[in-house]
């Protein structure tokens, strides 16, 4: 569980994030939802630990994850699974080096344990023969699917992801989020994903925080999200003229 | 942003990755994999470099001794004395700062926008440490055998050059190379020589670490790195000169 307390966040005179708080629960998948430059991307990188907030309270469980010097922000790090927008697999390394990357640095797993959990992430994301391809001579979905295997690779407990389907096809994003959502239901993981797809918010938006101009607008589920009556919501959801035809018809 | 500021941020950078590695083993092996990348590969480019601006001293040298009293030998001098103290560190580091200076810096840049360097933090990695210090480390380590190779082959090129034209006799080149000898020259020269190689590596990985943008800002930060690492070196190379000199 991750709860965030009235977080704020400025850069110089622009303020961002404006007294955000809100609980993310485990075993469900958790949605940031907002325009471009509504400040969502700052807030995952907030609670993260890339921006520090300027003031509010992030706790992961109990923990005050703000208050936390270098070394126990770090320890809580190595709970985390990170997946980025464009995947950041490391170049220099194949699909295998990459899941096993987190391994060799953080655990005490002998080699061929190691090479067990790499075998079991990859199987789990549905990448087969691949061990040996490096990241440019993969697609850009599979490079996602690579990124989670990579992120789950230490039994995080708490997963992120960045907008994990832009850049793909309607198809390989369903995959790509019936995944993210299988993944946090079957390791009990707090999930928060970053995403303005609201293909993404109808399949998996089991929680969802719309945020708009770095304000929480509304906070609610994926049933709830059509009956709203905030507009801001309204206007963000019902932007396409195939959500408006939905929502007329139903 | 101006040069205090830059000076203040490169401290802190340093503080960085001049931290204590995450994995010995791990760092070990990138070690190993930096050494091939930086100092192996330019291999091929000190060599023919070197070669011919030993070839080209020797001749310049022997066309401009024009005074029947000056002896043969001292072309043989000259070019030992050049490729020693002077090419083989400065202008070979110079190269290198362009050759894997802007590598550095475009690897490092790249990695930054396309946030590989955040997941790196995300799992709780310095990402200066982890990136940077292998390089610089690596750098020191073989830049030393690329400048004793640089002034072998150089010496080489201008023995060569000397007796295919006729110049000089390859005896008196000989008695040359070996006449007036300083040990202390090389010292000298392996200390400016670790000195650039630290240059040439924590130089372009600071202008890479802190790109922000894309693509053209990585190019820009390239070429930032390998311009003000050749100033730094040549900076260097006077005070260290003058230090180790007087």
């Amino acid at each position: 569980m991750i709860r965030l307390e009235n977080v704020n966040k400025a850069f110089g005179d622009l303020k961002v994030l404006n007294d955000i708080s809100i609980t993310f629960e485990s075993g469900k998948t958790n949605l940031i939802i907002g325009q471009s430059g509504s400040g969502k991307t700052v807030l995952l990188k907030s609670i993260i630990g890339l921006h520090d907030v300027d003031n509010g309270a992030i706790y992961y469980n109990d923990r005050n994850f703000t208050e936390l010097n270098h070394k126990g922000k770090k320890e809580i790090r190595k709970e985390m699974g990170m997946v980025f927008q464009g995947g950041a697999l490391f170049d220099s390394l194949n699909v295998k080096e990459n899941v096993k990357f987190p391994l060799d640095m953080f655990s005490t797993m002998s080699e061929k344990e190691k090479n067990k959990r790499v075998e079991f992430c990859l199987d789990r994301v549905n990448i087969k023969n691949a061990n040996h391809l490096f990241p440019a001579e993969i697609s850009g979905g599979m490079q996602k699917r690579v990124a989670i295997a990579r992120a789950i690779a230490l039994n995080p407990k708490y997963l992120f992801c960045d907008e994990p389907n832009s850049g793909l096809d309607p198809v390989t994003a369903i995959v790509i989020d019936n995944l993210i959502q299988e993944i946090t239901k079957e390791f009990n993981m707090t999930t928060i994903i970053n995403t303005h797809d609201m293909n993404s918010v109808m399949e998996i938006g089991e929680k969802i925080l719309f945020i708009s101009k770095g304000y929480k607008a509304w906070e609610g589920n994926k049933d709830q999200i059509f009956n709203t009556k905030n507009q801001a919501l309204n206007d963000f959801v019902f932007a396409s003229d195939l959500f408006k035809n939905i929502k007329k018809s139903t | 942003m101006n040069l205090f500021e830059h000076v203040g941020k490169f401290s802190r950078f340093l503080l960085l990755v001049l931290s204590k590695p995450e994995k010995g083993k791990i760092f070990f092996s990138q070690i190993v994999r930096e050494i091939h990348k930086l100092g192996i590969n330019s291999i091929g480019i000190v060599v023919i470099i070197s070669l011919f601006m030993g070839a080209v001293i020797t001749l310049q040298t022997a066309y401009n001794m024009l005074n029947p009293l000056l002896p043969d030998y001292l072309v043989g001098y000259t070019t030992r004395e050049s490729m020693l103290l002077e090419f083989s560190s400065t202008i070979v580091g110079l190269i290198l700062a362009g050759k894997v200076g802007s590598n550095i810096a475009s690897e490092i840049g790249s990695m930054r926008v396309t946030e590989q360097i955040d997941a790196l933090e995300i799992m709780g990695i310095n990402s200066a440490n982890h990136l940077i210090l292998p390089k610089i480390v690596a750098a020191i380590f073989i830049n030393p055998f690329l400048y004793v190779l640089s002034v072998f082959v150089g010496i080489l090129g201008g023995l060569a050059a000397g007796y295919l034209t006729s110049t000089v006799a390859v005896s008196e080149f000989i008695y040359g190379i070996q006449y007036g000898f300083i040990p202390y020259y090389i010292t000298y020269s392996l200390i400016k020589t670790a000195v650039f190689a630290f240059i040439i590596t924590a130089v372009p990985s600071y202008y890479g670490y802190y790109v922000k943008g894309g693509a053209l800002e990585v190019g820009k930060a390239s070429t930032k790195a390998v311009v003000n690492s050749s100033i730094l070196i040549l900076l260097a190379n006077v005070i260290l000169t003058q230090i180790l000199l007087k």
